[in-house]
C-alpha cells in the first residue's frame, strides 16, 4: 500500500521527467502563460540560440500589466509601453503562440483570463513571469511565478529544473461572518503568518472556511500566497472547482473523464505536511493594511499600532518606517484614515464576483467629494458580463469611473497611478513603497471595504453598511 | 553565464528587512525590452531625490557603500514580486553577492541565472557583519569580504569565517557558468517519453 500523499505530492510525482544524477529534477510544465513585461528578454534569448517554443500549443499569452485602461481606440501614448506590447506581438507572431491580445474580447489580466477560459484545470503544473501566478492554484493546480530566465527555460523545453517544495497546511475551520470576505481571511492570514512565513513552502488552504468559498473567492486566497512568502498556493479541486470550468473554452473534450481523474488529486487521508497552522474563520473580521507589506494588516476595528509594541527589532523599524512612509501615527483609529483615491481591481479581486459585490455596497449611494474612484474589470469578459448586469451603471452612476481590462493601478506600470502622498484603498496585493505611483500610500481592502470607503471618504466596518 | 568562483570585494550595508523587488527596481523601468542597463536605475525611489540627484540619506548613496560588491541585507530580501530586472539591477550595478538571513524563493532563483550568489548566513552572522562593516567605517576604512564559492565560505580578515549552503546543481553552474537551458535540451529524450506517456502528440524536431 502506498503511503498517503498530499495534492502537492500527487501533481509533483506526476510531472518530474527525470532527476539526472547531480542535478536537480526536470518538472514538467502543463500551461505556460505569457505577459509582455517578462517575456521580451526570454524570447530575444531563444532568438539568439536559434532555440524554439517546444510547446506552443502550450502557451498563452496576453498584454497585461502595461496596457492602458482608457479608450482602447486610442494609439497607446507612452512608446515604451507601445513598444513592449508590439514586442510581445511580434514573439507571439514568430514562436506560434497564442495571444489575447489588445482588442481581442477575451484580453484581461493574465490571473484572471487563464481560469476564465478553462486554460487552467486540476492537476496541471502551470508557471509565469509574474508572482501572482499562484492564483490558479484555486483550481487544484500546481502555479507559480519564475523569472524570465526561468520564461525563457520554459519555452525551449517545457520544464523548469526545481527542487521540490516544502508543504504547508493552513486550515481554516468555521465559516467566515457576514460582511467579511475571502480578501479579509487571506490578509489575516498573512498578517499572522509574516511575509516570509511560507518562504520554502507551498500552501494547501483545507478546512470548512475553504470549501465554503466560491471560485473567486479561492482565487483571492490563493493569489496572495505569495506575499506570505509561499511561492503557491492550491485548494484541493471539488464540485465547486468541477461546475465552474464545466463548459469554458479550453475545458476537457471529455470533461467527465477528466472530472473522474481529477477527484483522485485531493489529499489523502492521513498524509502529512512539513508545516500545519489553524485558523478559525470565526476570528476574521474585515482587514485593512496599515503599513507597506501585507502582513502590517489589522482589523476594522482596530487603531494602527505604535511601532513601540513590536517585541522582533527588525518589525519594530519596519513599522517606523512604514509609519513615516504612509503618513500615520501609531494609535489613530482605522476608521479615521480618510481616503483620496479608490481602485477596485487587480488579479486579485476584479472577476464578476467581486465586482458585483462592489456594485451592491455602491448602489444607492455616490463617491464622496473628496475621493476618486475608479474600477477596472479583469478581463474583457468580466467587464461584459458587469455590463450585461448593469453594474457599470451603478459605478457610474455614483462616480466611479470604469475601466477596460487590465493590472492598471495595481501596479501603475500604465497611467494609472497615484501621486506622491495620495491614500488609497485598493483591492490589490501589494501596499509596496511606491506600487502605485511614487509616494502613493495604499491600504489593502476587499472590494465591499474599498467600495465603502470611496463613499465615505475614510474607512468604516462593512458590517454596519446600509444598502439600499 | 559569468561564472562565479572567488569573489572579494567592499561590503555595501542595507540595514532594512523585507527589501522587495519594487524597491531594488521600480515599476517604471520594466517597459524596455533589454536585459542591460538596468544598474543606474537600481533602488531609484529611494537612491534619488525628486530633482533626479542622490539622496545623501540612502544607505548606498553614503561613503561607505562606494564601489561595493557585495550586498549585506536584512530578512526575507527580494520579497514580491518575481521580476527578474531585480537581480539584473543588481548585478549591472556591479554587485557579485547579496548576503541575508533569507530570501524570497524567486529572487533567490533569480540569482543564480546572472552568476550572482545569494548568500544565506544566519541572523547573528549578519548582525556580526553589519558590526564589523559599522566598526571599520568608524575606523576610516573600508569592510571587505571574500566569497568562495568552492568551498562555500565567507571571510575576512580579521577572523570571521562562515559557510553557507547552496544547492549543489546551482553551485555547479555557476562555477561553470553554464547554460541552464542547453543542459536540460540533453534530456530531450525523456522529455519526449514524458510527453508521450502522458497523451501528448510528438514534436516534430525543427
Amino acid at each position: 500500500m502506498a503511503s498517503p500523499r498530499t495534492l502537492l505530492d500527487k501533481i509533483w510525482d506526476d510531472h518530474v521527467v527525470c532527476t539526472p544524477p547531480g542535478e536537480l529534477p526536470l518538472l514538467y510544465i502543463d500551461r505556460h502563460l505569457v505577459h509582455e513585461v517578462t517575456s521580451p528578454q526570454a524570447f530575444e534569448g531563444l532568438r539568439l540560440a536559434g532555440r524554439r517554443v517546444r510547446r506552443p500549443e502550450a502557451t498563452f499569452a496576453t498584454p497585461d500589466h502595461n496596457v492602458p485602461t482608457s479608450d482602447r481606440r486610442l494609439p497607446i501614448a507612452d512608446p515604451v509601453s507601445k513598444q513592449q506590447i508590439d514586442t510581445l506581438r511580434a514573439n507571439c507572431q514568430e514562436f506560434g503562440v497564442r495571444l489575447f491580445d489588445l482588442g481581442d474580447a477575451d484580453q484581461g489580466i493574465v490571473h484572471v483570463i487563464g481560469p476564465e477560459l478553462g486554460i487552467t484545470q486540476p492537476g496541471m503544473t502551470i508557471v509565469c513571469g509574474d508572482s501572482h501566478t499562484a492564483t490558479h492554484g484555486a483550481l487544484g493546480a500546481l502555479a507559480f511565478g519564475i523569472g524570465t530566465s526561468e520564461v525563457e527555460h520554459v519555452l525551449a523545453t517545457q520544464t523548469l529544473r526545481q527542487a521540490k517544495p516544502k508543504s504547508f497546511e493552513v486550515r481554516v475551520n468555521g465559516r467566515l461572518a457576514p460582511g467579511v470576505t475571502a480578501k479579509d481571511l487571506v490578509l489575516h492570514i498573512i498578517g499572522r503568518l509574516s511575509t516570509e512565513g511560507g518562504t520554502g513552502y507551498v500552501i494547501e488552504y483545507t478546512g470548512e472556511g475553504i470549501r465554503g468559498l466560491g471560485m473567486a473567492e479561492r482565487m483571492t486566497v490563493c493569489n496572495m500566497s505569495i506575499e506570505a512568502g509561499a511561492r503557491a498556493g492550491m485548494i484541493a479541486p471539488d464540485a465547486t472547482t468541477f461546475e465552474y470550468l464545466r463548459g469554458r473554452d479550453f475545458a476537457p473534450q471529455d470533461f467527465e473523464r477528466a472530472v473522474a481523474a481529477w477527484e483522485k488529486l485531493p489529499s489523502d487521508p492521513g498524509a502529512t505536511y512539513d508545516r500545519v497552522e489553524v485558523f478559525s474563520a470565526a476570528d476574521v473580521v474585515p482587514q485593512v493594511t496599515w503599513g507597506t507589506n501585507p502582513a502590517q494588516v489589522v482589523g476594522i476595528d482596530a487603531r494602527v499600532p505604535d511601532p513601540g509594541t513590536f517585541a522582533d527589532p527588525n518589525e519594530q523599524s519596519s513599522a517606523t518606517r512604514a509609519l513615516e512612509y504612509m503618513g500615520l501615527t501609531g494609535g489613530t483609529p482605522i476608521i479615521e484614515i480618510p481616503l483620496d483615491r479608490v481602485f477596485i481591481g487587480s488579479c486579485t479581486n476584479s472577476r464578476i464576483e467581486d465586482l458585483r459585490a462592489a456594485a451592491r455596497v455602491v448602489q444607492g449611494h455616490r463617491v464622496a467629494a473628496t475621493v476618486r474612484a475608479m474600477v477596472v474589470p479583469g478581463s474583457g469578459r468580466v467587464k461584459r458580463q458587469a455590463e450585461a448586469e448593469g453594474l457599470d451603471h451603478v459605478f457610474r452612476e455614483a462616480g466611479f469611473d470604469w475601466r477596460e481590462a487590465g493590472c492598471s493601478m495595481c501596479l501603475g506600470m500604465n497611467p494609472d497611478t497615484l501621486s506622491p502622498g495620495e491614500r488609497c484603498a485598493s483591492t490589490s496585493n501589494r501596499n509596496f513603497e511606491g506600487r502605485q505611483g511614487k509616494g502613493g500610500r495604499t491600504h489593502l481592502v476587499s472590494p465591499a471595504m474599498a467600495a465603502a470607503a470611496a463613499v465615505r471618504g475614510h474607512f468604516v466596518d462593512i458590517r454596519d453598511w446600509e444598502y439600499r | 553565464m559569468e561564472p562565479f568562483t572567488t569573489h572579494e570585494g567592499l561590503v555595501a550595508p542595507l540595514d532594512r528587512a523585507n527589501v522587495d523587488t519594487d524597491q531594488i527596481i521600480p515599476k517604471q523601468f520594466l517597459k524596455r525590452i533589454e536585459r542591460t542597463g538596468f544598474g543606474q536605475f537600481l533602488f531609484f525611489d529611494w537612491r534619488f531625490l525628486p530633482d533626479g540627484s542622490p539622496n545623501p540619506a540612502f544607505e548606498l548613496n553614503r561613503p561607505e557603500a562606494a564601489d561595493g560588491t557585495i550586498l549585506l541585507a536584512r530578512r526575507n530580501f527580494g520579497c514580491g514580486s518575481s521580476r527578474e530586472h531585480a537581480p539584473w539591477a543588481l548585478a549591472d550595478y556591479g554587485f557579485r553577492a547579496v548576503i541575508a538571513p533569507t530570501f524570497a524563493d524567486i529572487f533567490f532563483n533569480n540569482c543564480f541565472q546572472n552568476g550572482m550568489v545569494p548568500v544565506k548566513l544566519s541572523e547573528a552572522d549578519v548582525d556580526e557583519l553589519f558590526r564589523r562593516s559599522a566598526a571599520a567605517t568608524a575606523a576610516g576604512t573600508r569592510y571587505r569580504l571574500r566569497i568562495d564559492l568552492r568551498e562555500c565560505t565567507v571571510t575576512d580578515d580579521a577572523g570571521f569565517s562562515q559557510t553557507f549552503t547552496v544547492d549543489p546543481f546551482r553551485r555547479q553552474c555557476l562555477l561553470e557558468g553554464l547554460d541552464d537551458i542547453g543542459l536540460s535540451l540533453r534530456h530531450t529524450d525523456e522529455i519526449a517519453v514524458w510527453e508521450a506517456s502522458h497523451g501528448l502528440p510528438p514534436v516534430h524536431a525543427g
